[in-house]
């Protein structure tokens, strides 16, 4: 077998846990997880892959590697599931860690591999074995796992409790006011026709999204609420540490957030794990079908606002836009078409990427690994090249990339090659190019009028 | 030795009870495969629910048309010798006359023969795919990385009846009883390990891929090749 080169990184989340787990502890989680919890599916798939080694070319980590082996998504499982059954789960503490390694930082689940397996393998859900079993060992990124804390203490991502919350939703409304005549935010409006999920960072330091938000949600005229209560935000990091019971727990108080307010259906913030989670991820273990209440990502609402006539673009971006497909709802949920139209009905020059739709490439920062803080920022940046070169090609100054993850790291690793692009979520895109009706412009003295 | 091995009663045991034998074993180890799979499928609660007919069917024939799919495009020569290989292996062996003479003789049952010379073909093509799938494991670092001693077995369990019943009709390398001994053993021990290698392959892909094609279908709202 080939050497495998990795940079060494020091992370407390790996390093300092290890210490703690024994053999048995190892086994134990390891035969718990493989055969309690996971049953057909991972029988299927391992009896039936035959290491063809098609699955490659779908991997990004693959292809920005420079076509390393070790990044194949068949390599993956080889070194970390395969592993584990051969040996029985008997492994050192060290095999742990190189699991975790692989099954963290290596792999976003993107499930473009699933795509490209001849035999339909989901990869993905092997990886997401593999992140559960150290996440039951509590060998994970240091930063992933405060965030998991987060969620149990303060039911939100980045401890932003419910008293933060409301305060900042206050200051947001009066600061809208300036551009917004009487702009509200309505919160606990019971019986609404929607209610926003916001991303905890846009009650932390990203308020100026939220702020977009509910400046789109007045000129739409929109019936819309958000609650004051817990379970406002609509982030699920639990669910990328593989501590599927935090992630339930996440996921029923977003459902019940929908049900004590009465609404039609919930909107998450322009994000893609918390509508996986509240689709996929989190409905599935907590026994549902589909979502119990209807969910919608942003990219379909701003679609269905435009297409409705309820938001006018007056002002097209001018200059070469491209967009950026984010997996969790592009690959998983097909929303890749409503966003070329969102796109192309707000700006005059749209550029279309290769491959694109399902088959784009992951920005390399999903399923968490944006908040590896930065131990881990180089893992984006060199894993992100074929993202960046592919969204180069297009000769776009700007990129729609409607994910917190996709957008930020985009932003980053636009700054590490020194690129000549900005990244815009499409929220940003309507603001800056809607009409925003007379009645609503606020008076010539600059000052808002109180209602 | 070689007299008992080329013995008659050695050849009426290969052909008769060791025929049953080796069909019995193929299909009902490989009944036993799907059908546990598909008993265990029910614990996994989001496998059900999801299948659709019509995804399903999308994904199949997607998968079974050269080309079809993204990756077969990717991967020209791959799809090319995999096509060949998997429709060699399956279509030689049926319509190959001297099989369908031994059905004739034993159940009375015929259909139609390939021509000798087309079998030939077809025979070398699957031998030669057999090269091109060991040169690959060995030479792409890709493929090599996952390559372990069983990959290059279940090759060999695949190439050898149809290595050996090459040489036995064209009477090539040993003499022609000894080399048909061989051949219809191999035969049978290949057809027995089906059920108990990755070779299941065979069932499974209807399996999982149905579920795949039905995820991407009904739940992700996109194509799955």
């Amino acid at each position: 077998m080939m050497k495998i080169h990795r940079r060494t990184v020091d992370d407390a989340g790996f390093d300092e846990t290890v210490k703690k787990l024994t053999p048995e502890k190892i086994a134990k989680t390891i035969t718990y997880v493989l055969e309690e919890e996971s049953a057909a599916r991972l029988k299927a798939y391992i009896e039936t892959c035959i290491h063809c080694g098609l699955c490659n070319e779908a991997c990004h980590f693959y292809i920005s590697y420079d076509r390393d082996p070790s990044y194949s998504p068949v390599a993956k499982v080889r070194q970390t599931i395969w592993d584990m059954i051969m040996k029985k789960g008997r492994v050192d503490a060290e095999t742990v860690k190189k699991y975790a390694r692989i099954g963290f930082t290596e792999c976003n689940i993107c499930r473009r591999c699933s795509m490209y397996c001849p035999f339909g393998i989901d990869i993905g859900y092997m990886m997401t074995l593999v992140r559960r079993i150290c996440g039951l060992l509590k060998v994970a990124p240091l930063y992933l796992q405060d965030q998991g804390y987060s969620h149990m203490y303060t039911y939100s991502q980045s401890w932003v409790a419910q008293d933060d919350w409301v305060d900042t939703v206050q200051f947001v409304e009066e600061e809208l006011r300036m551009d917004i005549k009487n702009a509200r935010i309505p919160l606990d409006k019971e019986g609404a026709e929607i209610m926003y999920s916001p991303h905890s960072l846009e009650a932390k330091f990203k308020t100026n999204l939220l702020s977009n938000i509910a400046k789109i949600m007045n000129v739409a005229g929109v019936d819309w609420t958000m609650p004051s209560f817990d379970g406002w935000d609509s982030t699920n990091q639990s669910m990328h540490l593989g501590d599927n019971e935090t992630m339930g727990m996440v996921e029923r108080m977003h459902f019940n957030a929908g049900f004590r307010l009465k609404v039609k259906k919930i909107v998450t913030s322009e994000c893609g794990h918390s509508f996986r989670a509240a689709v996929y991820d989190g409905s599935r273990s907590l026994g549902w079908k589909e979502a119990p209440i209807t969910y919608i990502q942003p990219t379909q609402l701003f679609y269905e606002f435009i297409r409705e006539g309820r938001i006018r673009i007056a002002n097209k971006l001018k200059g070469p836009v491209t967009v950026q497909d984010p997996c969790s709802i592009v690959r998983n949920r097909g929303l890749g078409r409503m966003l070329r139209s969102v796109v192309k009905a707000a700006c005059e020059d749209f550029r279309e990427v290769t491959p694109r739709l399902e088959h784009n490439l992951c920005c390399t920062a999903g399923s968490g690994v944006i908040n590896y803080g930065p131990p881990w920022k180089f893992l984006r940046m060199e894993g992100g090249r074929a993202k960046i070169e592919q969204l180069q090609a297009t000769g776009a100054k700007i990129v729609i990339a409607p994910c917190h993850s996709c957008h930020k790291t985009i932003e980053e690793m636009i700054a590490h090659y020194k690129l000549d692009m900005h990244v815009m979520f499409i929220s940003e895109l309507l603001v800056q190019t809607m009409e925003i009706p007379d009645q609503m412009q606020v008076t010539k003295s600059g000052k808002a009028e109180s209602s | 030795m070689y007299d008992f091995v080329t013995s008659i009663e050695v050849y009426n045991f290969l052909i008769g009870p060791m025929v049953w034998v080796a069909f019995i074993v193929f299909i009902v180890g490989s009944a036993y495969r799907v059908i546990s799979l598909i008993i265990l499928a029910k614990r996994d609660r989001v496998v059900y629910p999801y299948l659709s007919l019509k995804y399903a069917f999308r994904s199949f024939i997607h998968w079974l048309i050269p080309f079809g799919s993204r990756n077969m495009r990717l991967h020209p020569w791959m799809t090319f010798f995999a096509f060949i290989f998997h429709i060699g292996i399956i279509v030689t062996p049926v319509f190959l006359y001297p099989h369908i003479v031994i059905w004739h003789k034993a159940w009375g049952i015929q259909w139609w023969a390939l021509p000798e010379k087309i079998a030939d073909i077809m025979t070398i093509t699957v031998i030669m795919c057999c090269v091109f799938f060991v040169f690959r494991r060995i030479f792409a670092s890709e493929v090599r990385f996952v390559t372990s001693a069983s990959d290059y077995l279940i090759i060999a369990v695949v190439a050898a009846p149809f290595l050996t019943g090459f040489l036995a009709f064209h009477q090539l390398l040993a003499p022609y009883r000894l080399m048909l001994m061989i051949h219809i053993l191999l035969g049978e021990l290949m057809l027995m390990a089906i059920p108990f290698t990755r070779l299941s392959h065979m069932f499974s892909f209807w399996l999982t891929r149905a579920h795949t094609g039905s995820e991407f279908g009904v739940f992700r709202h996109s194509r799955d090749y």
